[in-house]
Parts: structure tokens; C-alpha cells; sequence
């Protein structure tokens, strides 16, 4: 068996008429940090969404240890345990952030919240501070630790990351951008992220993949890539860095 | 004083009625955005399964005990509507769900009708009574409070305790709660909304019956055109009260109930239902999010 955890193969993704994937191969190595740069409207998150199901790819494969998930419903891939911090971060604005954490346990019925949630104020002290506060008053950083947090309580083995410093103060971006690496260094946690900061993603990434409208265009290690002058063109010169 | 003390009992006890069916009204529109107006029937159908029962039951036995039987008529109804409820959700709902707001409204108007025909061609269009079951009538400083009244508040009390812990504290409730307010993300952890939605469906039937069964106890008859009058009061407690809001539903329920009462018994019983309906428009003109409603969320 290989180390493949997920493996996409010419996904299709479309909406209505217009197509936003146009044929997209991706391969996300179990223990790595695998990111995807490209510009806005690229198709970054429709990929992520497609991966879950939600909309549903109208040609090619999706695999996931092996097993064919193009045509899951959501619930059930998020039932093999690929958890999602989505675009928008998706908080249940009514819940307080203790729900919210109890949401993401929901696979196991809670079984093991209790261990599970403590490793997630270690991780995020704010977190606790805040747990009695519905999720929709939280401010937008501690919104994405609250997402982030959230899809851990999964206990995914695939973590899918939709810009998570996006609209953040640079200070919580590196605060979540560390947890990210601790997570995959110490529990070698598969993370697969979104990321328009190119040059942070890139510097954490074992592998990275570049998006043009709907097509993977440039794919190397994360070093590679931010060598790679063409990346360093459009993505990290005069970006955001 | 005491005729006012008076009234305020039996709109209570009307309001407990109303404010049951009401939560059927705002949980589904809370989970889905919709308005199943075939719900009132639902709360017929409920009525008629315990009196179909009832009937049965004692043609077959001799001397049940009363409680035994209005359990066993509760259970029945229940049984019925969550059956008939989760039906249509599935067969008639579902199917419309993403396409254009009006759709499921339609189709829940079509569901209203084709459930008070086929009650109306099924058990007659003539008004079914039933014996009185509860008769006791207790008097309390003046005022005259029947068992039955009793019987009603005290189990909408309990079956409002019941249903407010399924929904605040247990996993159920939760998956609810967030479908209700992101069902993407809920999908995304792994809830599987269709199911969820269904629940949701057969808890709003489930509470209904119990207030079929009470109304046909309250009143001693049950009629096919049952669903309307009730079902609309009801409809308009849960507007009342903010739609989408499980306090709203029964605090509106009872409000309506009270005001049905006292405009009754003040002012000319004819136009009682005139009242009620022109609170409805009024709330939706001056103040549509009701109570305690949120401004409203469109749902997809
Ligand atoms: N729900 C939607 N309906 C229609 N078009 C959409 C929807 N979501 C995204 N798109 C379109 O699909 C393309 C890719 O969008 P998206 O995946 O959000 O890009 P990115 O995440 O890279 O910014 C864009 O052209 C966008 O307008
Ligand atoms: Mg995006």
C-alpha cells in the first residue's frame, strides 16, 4: 500500500453551466503539509469543497485510503474522518463555543471530548477563556481557532485548511500557522491547505500546488516553489508575504 | 374578577393546545425555512387516530382505566401523524428542496388539502363526537377548573420540559440546532441532515397529535376541517412569538390562547377567530420577526 492518504484525479467541478474545476490531479501524502496557492476565483475552495462532497465532482476520482469517495454524501466523508475548516469559517453563530466543539465530536458521540477538548485550549488558550460565548459574537481570529479547533475535535486524519489567515492580524497568523506545525509534527497530523499568504504556506509545506482556473499549472516541494521564479512572480513579489 | 380569572384559565388551556402545534410550525420553518401548512392537518389526523382508537378500544374491552386509554390514544396519534408528517416531508418536500422559494410553499398547501379530503372521504365530513372521557370539574374560589384543564396544562408542561431538554442538551438537539443554522457545516461534521430533518419532522407530528388528542378530549368532537381554524391559530402563535423561535411558539400559543378567551367573553364569541386573524396581519405589518424572531435568514 502506498503512502497516498488522498488522491485526486481529473475532478470537475461545476456550477450550473460554469465549470470551476477544469481536470484537477492532486496527491496529499499521509503525515505531510500539502498547501495550494493561486489567485482568487482560482477554484482553491471548490476543490476543498469537492473533496467533501459538497458540490459533488461531475467527472474524474477522488480516493481516499484507497477507497473511492467521489460519490459520498458529506456526512458520510466526513464520517471516514476528513474534517474541514471551510472558506468563511462556517462558526454556528448561536452555539456557544463549547457546542461548537461538541459539534466537531459529534463522530464519536462525544467519547472523547473531555481529553480532547483540553487539547484544544492548550492549543488555543482564547478558546477557553471564551467558551461560554456564542460562536456568531467571537472576532474573526478567534472565529478560525474556534473552525480550526473545531475540525480537530474530529479526530480527522486529513485536515483540509481554507485560508486560515485570511483577514487576521499578523501576530494570529503566526500563532495559527505554529499550531498547524505542531499538530503535524507531533502527531503527525496530514494537513492539506489553502492559502493566498503563498510564502508562509509555502515555508511550512512538504509539497505545494499552484491553481490557474481550475487547473493545477506548477506542482514541487515547497522549496521548489518558492525558488520557482514564475511562482515568485506572481504569487510571493509584491504579494502578501 | 372572577369571570376574569376566569377566562384566563380556559385561554390558558387553549393556549397550551396552540402553543404544541405552534412548535411543529417553527421548527420545521426554523430547520428548512418553510411553512408546512399541512401541519394543522397533521394535528387533525393526530385527533382522529385517538378517536379511531378509542373507538376500538373500548368496543373491544370493558372498563380500561381512563389514563391507560388516553395514553394509548396519545400513543396512536402520535404514531399516525409522525408516520403521515414523515411521509411528506420525504415524498412531497424533500424533492423541492433548492429550487424556488414558492415551490415547497405550494406543494405545502397541495399536502393541507389532500390530507383534509382524504380524511373528509375516509371517516365522512360530519363531526365524529366522543364521550366524555375527563368529566371532573373542581371549583376554586369561585372558579371552575376541570380536570381536563388540568390534564392539558400539566401535560404541556411536561412534554415542554421533555422537548426543551432534547433540544438544548442532547446530541440530537445539537445536530438540530446546527442544521438549523448552517446545514453545510453540519454535513461537515458528519450529520447527516436528511435524517436529522426528518426527526425534526416527526417530533413537530409527535406534538401535534398529543394536541389533536386534547382538543378532541377538550371538545368531544373532531371534524376533517379540524386542521384549518386550529392549524392557522396556531400558524399565527408561532409568527406572533417570531418565527423559528422555540420560546416564541409557546408563549405566542398561550397569548393567542388568552386573547381568543377574553375577546370571547368580553366582546361577541362570532368574531373571535376575526380577532385572532387580525392580530396576524397586524404582527406581520408592524412587527413580522415577532417577539422573540431574528431578522430574517434566508435559508438555500
Ligand atoms: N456557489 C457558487 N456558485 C457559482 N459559482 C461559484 C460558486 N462558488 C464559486 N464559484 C465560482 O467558481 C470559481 C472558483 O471559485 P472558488 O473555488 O471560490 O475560488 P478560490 O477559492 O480559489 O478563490 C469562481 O469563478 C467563482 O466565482
Ligand atoms: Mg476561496
Amino acid at each position: 500500500m502506498s503512502d497516498t492518504l488522498l488522491s485526486v484525479r481529473g475532478v470537475e467541478t461545476y456550477y450550473g453551466n460554469i465549470r470551476a474545476l477544469a481536470g484537477v490531479d492532486i496527491d496529499v501524502k499521509r503525515g505531510e503539509i500539502a498547501c495550494l496557492i493561486g489567485a482568487n476565483g482560482a477554484g482553491k475552495s471548490t476543490l476543498m469543497m469537492t473533496i467533501c462532497g459538497d458540490p459533488q465532482a461531475r467527472a474524474g476520482t477522488i480516493t481516499f485510503e484507497g477507497e473511492d469517495i467521489t460519490r459520498l454524501p458529506t456526512h458520510r466523508i466526513a464520517r471516514l474522518r476528513i474534517a474541514q475548516s471551510p472558506e468563511g469559517r462556517r462558526i454556528f453563530p448561536r452555539m456557544t463555543v463549547y457546542e461548537n466543539l461538541q459539534m466537531g465530536a459529534s463522530l464519536d458521540n462525544l467519547k472523547y471530548f473531555d481529553e480532547d477538548v483540553e487539547k484544544i485550549f492548550t492549543l488555543f488558550p482564547r478558546l477557553k477563556e471564551r467558551q461560554a460565548q456564542r460562536g456568531g459574537t467571537l472576532s474573526g481570529g478567534e472565529q478560525q481557532m474556534l473552525s480550526i479547533g473545531r475540525a480537530l475535535m474530529a479526530r480527522p486524519k486529513l485536515l483540509l485548511l481554507d485560508e486560515p489567515s485570511l483577514g487576521l492580524a499578523p501576530l494570529i497568523v503566526k500563532q495559527i500557522f505554529d499550531a498547524i506545525k505542531i499538530l503535524n509534527k507531533e502527531q503527525g497530523l496530514t494537513v492539506f491547505l489553502v492559502e493566498q499568504n503563498a510564502f508562509a504556506a509555502l515555508k511550512l509545506s512538504n509539497r505545494g500546488y499552484v491553481m490557474v482556473n481550475g487547473k493545477v499549472t506548477m506542482s514541487g516541494t515547497g522549496m521548489e516553489l518558492l525558488a520557482n521564479p514564475e511562482v515568485r512572480a506572481a504569487y510571493l513579489e509584491g504579494g502578501r508575504h | 374578577m372572577e369571570y376574569f380569572i376566569q377566562q384566563l384559565v380556559n385561554g390558558l388551556t387553549l393556549g397550551s393546545i396552540y402553543g404544541l402545534i405552534a412548535i411543529g410550525y417553527t421548527m420545521v420553518y426554523g430547520i428548512i425555512g418553510m411553512i408546512n401548512f399541512a401541519h394543522g392537518d397533521i394535528f387533525m389526523l393526530g385527533g382522529f387516530a385517538a378517536l379511531i382508537i378509542f373507538l376500538v378500544l373500548t368496543s373491544v374491552f370493558v372498563g380500561l382505566p381512563t389514563v391507560l386509554l388516553l395514553l394509548l390514544m396519545m400513543a396512536a396519534a402520535m404514531l399516525t401523524a409522525a408516520l403521515w408528517n414523515w411521509t411528506i416531508e420525504k415524498v412531497a418536500y424533500r424533492p423541492l428542496r433548492g429550487s424556488f422559494r414558492l415551490a415547497p410553499l405550494i406543494t405545502a398547501i397541495g399536502m393541507s388539502i389532500t390530507l383534509s379530503n382524504f380524511v373528509q372521504v375516509t371517516q365522512g365530513p360530519r363531526n365524529k363526537p366522543i364521550p366524555p372521557l375527563v368529566s371532573s370539574v373542581y371549583n376554586v374560589f369561585g372558579i371552575s377548573i376541570s380536570l381536563k384543564q388540568i390534564v392539558i396544562v400539566v401535560l404541556t408542561t411536561v412534554l415542554l420540559t421533555v422537548f426543551w431538554y432534547v433540544v438544548n442538551k442532547t446530541a440530537l438537539g445539537r445536530a438540530q440546532r446546527a442544521t438549523e443554522q448552517d446545514r453545510k457545516m453540519a454535513a461537515l461534521l458528519g450529520i447527516d441532515v436528511d435524517r436529522t430533518i426528518s426527526i425534526t419532522f416527526i417530533m413537530g407530528a409527535g406534538l401535534a397529535a398529543v394536541a389533536g388528542t386534547m382538543y378532541l378530549m377538550y371538545y368531544g368532537v373532531v371534524v376533517f376541517t379540524d386542521g384549518f381554524i386550529p392549524g392557522v391559530k396556531a400558524f399565527t402563535a408561532a409568527v406572533l412569538g417570531g418565527i423559528g423561535s422555540l420560546p416564541g411558539a409557546v408563549i405566542g400559543g398561550l397569548l393567542i390562547g388568552l386573547i381568543e378567551s377574553l375577546w370571547s367573553a368580553y366582546f361577541t364569541i362570532d368574531y373571535k377567530d376575526v380577532a385572532t386573524f387580525s392580530i396576524l396581519a397586524i404582527v406581520l405589518i408592524f412587527k413580522p420577526s415577532g417577539i422573540f424572531g431574528r431578522p430574517e435568514v434566508e435559508k438555500v
